[in-house]
C-alpha cells in the first residue's frame, strides 16, 4: 500500500439555494484506504460523496481523483463507482446483466465480459444467481449484487452510501466484516458514508466526522474515540461524561479546570484555550473507577450511587458528585466475585477515580 | 383460559345481508342493463335479415359481407386507420418527451404548461373542434395572403387536430408511470459509465415503456373513435369512418351501419383492454 492520494478535496463547498450543505472541506484520502465519513443526517456527508461521484458539482473548490481535477467532469466519465443505499439495481435486467452493464459501457467484448461477471458473482458468493432478477433476491443478496456491479469495473475508488442501512442488525454485522475483507482483497480505496458510529469504528482505517456541513475531525478510529477534538465528536462517537468549567492553570502535561461547582479538575488540553476560557471536560464512562475505599495518592472524588444497571458484561452506574454534576461509570465485571467493589446499590457512598490522561479538556 | 361472552349478532346480520345482497345484485344488473342494453341491441341487429335493422327477422352475415364490398366504407376505414396511426406516433413521441420534461425539470412556464396540458381533456370537444376550424381558416388565409399558396383542409389537418388532443392523454399516462420511477437508477447507470443517450435508451425508456404503450393505445383509440373534431377539420373530399357513418345514418339506419359500428366497438374495446393489460404489466 502506497501513501499516494486517491482523492483530494480542497475547500469544497456545496450550496443549495441558501443552504450550505458542505462548507469548505479539505480531505486527503489515501490510496487503498478504507475511509469513512460519519455524521448525523443532514451533515453533508452524502452530498460530499455525491460530489466525488459526479452527481453533484461543487459550488466552489477542487476535487482531484488520482491527481486529476474532476470537479467539472460528469459522473459517467469518472473512474469511480457507487454502491447506493437503495442498491439501485436495474429491475428489467438479470443479475448478470446488471453486473455486465459497466463493462459494456467500457466496450468490453462479450467474451471478456462473461468471465469477469462470473468472477464478480463468485467474489460476493452469488455464483449461481446470474440469471435471476433483482426482485427475486433478498435484501442482503441485492446488496452483494450492487457491490459486485460496482467492483467488477475495478474503479480507482468505490463510494458506498450507507449501503447496509436497509439490512437487519445481524446481517449488517456480517456484511461489515465481509466488506472489510473484500476491501483488503481488492485493494481499492473505499469511501464509506454512514451515520452509525460503530460501523465506522469497526471497518475504517480513518474516519472523518462531519456536522452541519463542516469537517470536524479526521483520524483513525482510536484517535477519534480516545482523542476527540471537540465536544460534538466526543458526544457523537460513543458515550462521554461532560463537566463544564473554566481553565485556571495551563501546565504540562496537565491543565487545571475549575468546574461550575468549584471543583478543581486536571486533564489534557485539546487545542489551545488560554486561562479563563470556558471549556468542557470529557471523560468516557469506562475510564472511571468506583471504589468503596478512597485509593491512596491519587486524585479522587466522593460520590453517591444514584442508579445501578447490571447488564452482564458491565455494570452501568450513575453517581452524583454534587448538586449539578452526575457521572456515568461503566465497571467491567472482571473482578473477583468476592470483591466488595463489584457490587453496588443505590444510595451507597464511594469514591470516583480517573487517570487525568483520560480527561480531555475541549473547547466548550 | 377465560371465556369471553361474544355478542350473538351473527345470525341476524346474516339475514340482513342476504336481503341487502339481493337488492345490491338487482341494482348491479339494472346498471349493467342500462349501460349495455343499447350496445347489445346494436350488435344483435347487425345480424338481422330485416332491411331497416330494427326488427329481428332472422340471422344473416350478409351485412358484414356487404361491408367488404363497400369501397366507400373501406376507403373511409383506411383513412381513419391512417389518421389514427400517424396521430398516435406523433403524439406518443411528443407526449413522452413532454412528460419527461414536466417530471424532470423545473423551467420557466412549467406551471402554465401543466395547466394548459389538461385543457384538451377538460374542454368540450365541440369547442376544441371549432377552435381548430377557426385556426386552420385563419392560418390558411394568412398563408395565402402572404405567399399566394392556397391550402385546403384535408387528411393532414385532421391528423394535426388529433395530435393536438391526443398529446394530453399521452402525457397524463406517461407521467403516471414516471411518478414511480427511481431516479437513482439513472444515476447508477451514469455511475457505471453510461452517457445520457445510453441511459435513456437502456434504462429510462424500457422502464417507462408500459406507460408509453398504454398512452399510445389510448391515443389510437381516441383518434379512431373521434367524430366531432374529425367532422370539423376534415374538409371536403376526404372520407373518415365516423363521419361516413354519421352521413349514412342521416339518410337511413341499415344493418350495415350496425355492422360497421360493431366492428369499431370490438376494435376499440380490444385496444382499451390491451392498454390496461400493458399498464398492469408494470408491477
Amino acid at each position: 500500500m502506497t501513501n499516494a492520494s486517491a482523492v483530494v478535496l480542497q475547500q469544497v463547498t456545496k450550496r443549495f439555494q441558501n443552504v450550505t450543505a458542505v462548507d469548505a472541506i479539505d480531505l486527503d484520502i489515501r490510496d487503498g484506504e478504507f475511509f469513512s465519513m460519519l455524521g448525523p443526517s443532514g451533515c453533508g456527508k452524502t452530498t460530499t460523496l455525491r460530489m466525488i461521484a459526479g452527481f453533484e458539482f461543487p459550488s466552489a473548490g477542487v476535487i482531484s481523483l488520482d491527481g486529476v481535477h474532476v470537479e467539472k467532469i460528469p459522473a459517467h466519465l469518472r473512474n469511480v463507482n457507487t454502491v447506493f443505499q437503495s442498491y439501485a439495481l436495474f429491475p428489467h435486467m438479470t443479475v448478470a446483466e446488471n453486473i455486465a452493464f459497466g463493462l459494456e459501457m467500457k466496450n468490453f467484448s462479450r467474451a471478456d465480459i462473461k468471465p469477469r461477471v462470473d468472477a464478480a458473482l463468485a467474489m460476493v458468493q452469488l455464483a449461481n444467481y446470474g440469471a435471476r432478477r433483482p426482485k427475486q433476491l433478498s435484501g442482503g443478496q441485492q446488496q452483494r449484487v450492487a457491490l459486485a456491479r460496482a467492483l467488477v469495473n475495478r474503479p480507482k475508488v468505490l463510494l458506498l452510501d450507507e449501503p447496509l442501512g436497509a439490512l437487519d442488525l445481524k446481517l449488517r454485522k456480517e456484511m461489515q466484516i465481509e466488506l472489510k475483507r473484500l476491501q483488503q482483497e481488492v485493494g481499492i480505496t473505499f469511501i464509506y458514508v454512514t451515520h452509525d458510529q460503530e460501523e465506522a469504528l469497526t471497518m475504517s482505517d480513518r474516519i472523518a466526522v462531519m456536522n452541519q456541513g463542516k469537517l470536524l475531525q479526521v483520524g483513525s478510529p482510536t484517535e477519534i474515540y480516545e482523542r476527540p477534538s471537540s465536544r460534538f465528536v466526543a458526544d457523537f462517537i460513543g458515550e462521554a461524561n461532560f463537566i463544564e468549567g473554566h481553565v485556571t492553570e495551563i501546565g504540562s502535561p496537565y491543565c487545571t479546570v475549575r468546574a461550575s461547582n468549584g471543583l478543581e479538575l486536571k486533564g489534557i488540553l485539546q487545542g489551545t484555550s488560554p486561562v479563563g476560557t470556558a471549556v468542557t471536560i470529557a471523560i468516557r464512562p469506562e475510564k472511571l473507577r468506583l471504589t468503596v475505599q478512597a485509593p491512596d495518592n491519587v486524585f479522587t472524588l466522593a460520590a453517591k450511587v444514584e442508579q445501578v444497571v447490571y447488564i452482564g458484561s458491565d455494570t452501568r452506574l450513575t453517581v452524583r458528585l454534587s448538586d449539578t454534576i452526575t457521572l456515568d461509570v461503566w465497571e467491567q465485571n472482571n473482578r473477583s466475585t468476592l470483591d466488595r467493589d463489584a457490587y453496588w446499590q443505590r444510595d451507597e457512598a464511594g469514591f470516583v477515580t480517573w487517570n487525568p490522561d483520560n480527561a480531555l479538556i475541549l473547547t466548550a | 383460559m377465560i371465556d369471553v361472552p361474544v355478542p350473538s349478532s351473527r345470525p341476524r346480520s346474516d339475514n340482513r345481508s342476504t336481503a341487502g345482497r339481493r337488492l345490491l345484485g338487482l341494482h348491479t344488473w339494472l346498471t349493467y342493463i342500462f349501460l349495455y342494453a343499447p350496445i347489445v341491441i346494436l350488435v344483435l341487429f347487425s345480424f338481422t335479415t330485416d332491411t331497416f335493422g330494427v326488427r329481428w327477422t332472422g340471422f344473416t352475415l350478409d351485412w358484414y359481407l356487404r361491408l367488404a364490398r363497400d369501397t366507400r366504407m373501406i376507403n373511409a376505414t383506411i383513412n381513419t386507420l391512417w389518421v389514427a396511426l400517424v396521430a398516435t406516433i406523433i403524439s406518443t413521441v411528443c407526449g413522452t418527451l413532454l412528460a419527461l420534461a414536466m417530471e424532470r425539470y423545473r423551467f420557466r412556464g412549467r406551471n402554465g404548461m401543466d395547466a394548459l396540458l389538461y385543457l384538451p381533456i377538460v374542454i368540450p370537444e365541440i369547442v376544441m373542434a371549432l377552435a381548430l376550424l377557426a385556426f386552420f381558416s385563419f392560418a390558411f388565409g394568412l398563408l395565402e395572403s402572404l405567399t399566394g399558396i392556397k391550402l385546403r383542409m384535408n387528411i393532414w389537418t385532421v391528423i394535426v387536430s388529433h395530435v393536438a388532443f391526443c398529446i394530453s392523454f399521452v402525457v397524463v399516462v406517461v407521467r403516471a408511470s414516471l411518478k414511480g420511477f427511481d431516479m437513482r437508477l439513472e444515476e447508477a447507470a451514469a455511475d457505471l459509465g453510461a452517457n445520457p443517450q445510453t441511459i435513456f435508451w437502456r434504462i429510462t425508456l424500457p422502464l417507462i415503456m408500459p406507460g408509453v404503450i398504454g398512452g399510445a393505445l389510448l391515443a389510437f383509440t381516441l383518434s379512431l373513435d373521434d367524430f366531432i373534431i374529425s367532422f370539423f377539420t376534415v374538409g371536403p373530399g376526404t372520407n373518415l369512418l365516423p363521419v361516413e357513418v354519421y352521413g349514412r345514418v342521416k339518410r337511413a339506419i341499415t344493418p350495415s351501419i350496425n355492422a360497421i359500428s360493431t366492428i369499431m366497438l370490438l376494435v376499440s374495446m380490444g385496444l382499451v383492454f390491451l392498454s390496461q393489460f400493458v399498464q398492469r404489466q408494470r408491477d
